[in-house]
């Protein structure tokens, strides 16, 4: 078969023909893959949550509801996952982001007990560099867990940086800026928890409003 | 058409050489990027070789319907929707992989590799040989990418094959080999510039090869020194 000469009409209907083609394979593999792929994405999210609350018999995600933050960092969504145990709110996982990292966005999830204190806490996604600042993943390091029964007022607004910037928290040899982002995330977050405390806690009408 | 292509000759291209990323040096961004731990390595490798095949097997089938000037803009969609393709098919079975591999999956259309091959070889060849070439050509950019991947996590933190349980499945999680306890991290390997060097290193060692080889073969067919003649000592001389 000879090659087709470079006429209009050999072009236009070569061409129309294989984006035809082309398309329609798109639309297919989509289809075919938007259940497993939706699937893949809430399981993820699901084991997420699950390693930073408590049991709970709710379905999280469906109950989740997405926030727009700003602050001097920048606009972020934070996603608020309410735990529920028999119709009561146990507790409730934030997803937040913060983008000082050294290699970018550091997404965590931070699972609070209904009294505002940190029970749990992950990096969710990180590009931080492998051997230093990486050691913000569990897998790595478990200097995460440094986080686990602290609060607004555990320690205190001036404590809530690295020892480097006179605050409380190790920063790790050789990289400073990475746990400075997550302090700094894990701060952001707990002020908004703080502030948006009716739909993150549990409803807190027997307990007196905490003061410092 | 040409149908009288040699495999073997194919593979020898692909794998060696007319490699693409050590020889060609095409596709460096992945290779340079994504090349700091095996477990990234190995998943790009495969995802990129899986392009390879399926955009080279489609070129190769179309080569006949589209005329030359709308050639690459035709090419550059069938690979686009390749990828894509491949892309939602890994987010859908290999999530975990797929989020590590993140902006590197769409970026495959990218690859210099991918269009060269089919424009360098695709369009012109049947369905076969296309698609075999697809597949020895990924492979070659794998294999080094792999290696340069292995190289730069074993002398980057002395240990080999971490996280390979988000490629391989659960059973893979302990194919962790410390090589040397206690090894300070040597941050060059891992950072960009290591990967620099490394490919150099890698180009070097080839090169390394391919002379002495060449050197061999000269030195096994030396041509007879000119004007010399076996001295006869039999038979009369008269």
């Amino acid at each position: 078969m000879k090659k087709k000469d470079s006429t209009f009409w050999n072009m236009l209907w070569s061409l129309t023909l294989i984006t035809a083609v082309a398309g329609g394979l798109l639309g297919y593999t989509h289809r075919l893959t938007q259940e497993p792929i939706a699937r893949a994405t809430k399981a993820g999210r699901e084991k997420a949550i699950q390693q930073v609350i408590p049991k709970y018999d709710n379905s999280p995600i469906d109950e989740q509801c997405p926030y727009t933050v700003r602050n001097e960092y920048g606009e972020t969504t934070a996603i608020v996952y309410p735990a529920k145990k028999e119709g009561i709110l146990v507790g409730a996982a934030v997803e937040c982001s913060n983008s000082t990292g050294y290699g970018g966005e550091i997404r965590i999830i931070v699972g609070f007990e209904a009294d505002g204190t940190i029970r749990d806490y992950r990096v969710l996604k990180h590009q931080e560099t492998p051997g230093l600042g990486d050691k913000v993943d569990l897998r790595k390091s478990d200097w995460i867990l440094g986080f686990n029964g602290r609060s607004l007022q555990n320690p205190e607004l001036a404590g809530w940086a690295v020892r480097r910037d006179k605050g409380e928290f190790d920063q790790f040899t050789g990289a400073t800026i990475t746990p400075r982002a997550v302090v700094a995330a894990t701060l952001r977050t707990l002020q908004y928890a703080e502030a948006h405390s009716e739909k993150v806690f549990a409803p807190r009408a027997d307990t007196p409003a905490r003061g410092k | 058409m040409m149908s009288d292509v040699s495999y073997s000759e194919l593979s020898l291209n692909g794998l060696w050489k007319n490699n693409p990323a050590i020889v060609q040096l095409l596709g460096l961004c992945p290779l340079l990027a994504v090349s700091g731990s095996v477990v990234n390595a190995t998943g790009l490798a495969a995802a990129t070789t899986l392009v390879l095949i399926c955009s080279n097997s489609a070129v190769s089938l179309i080569r006949n319907v589209v005329s030359d000037a709308i050639r690459l803009p035709t090419f550059v969609m069938i690979i686009a929707a390749a990828v894509t393709c491949i892309e939602l098919l890994m987010q859908a079975f290999a999530f975990e992989l797929y989020e590590i591999l993140g902006i590197f999956l769409p970026l495959i259309t990218t690859n210099c590799v991918v269009l060269g091959r089919a424009d360098g070889f695709a369009s012109r060849h049947s369905l076969a040989p296309a698609a075999y070439d697809g597949l020895v050509m990924g492979a070659g950019f794998g294999l080094v990418l792999i290696l340069l991947g292995a190289l730069r996590e074993l002398l980057g933190t002395g240990a080999l094959f971490a996280n390979m349980d988000l490629l391989f499945g659960p059973a893979a999680a302990n194919w962790e080999i410390t090589v040397i306890n206690d090894y300070p991290n040597f941050l060059l390997a891992i950072l960009p510039p290591g990967a620099f060097i490394f490919t150099g290193l890698i180009i070097a060692g080839k090169n390394l090869v391919d002379s002495n080889i060449k050197k061999r073969q000269a030195a096994l067919k030396a041509p007879p020194v000119k004007g010399a003649r076996r001295v006869r000592v039999t038979g009369n001389i008269s």
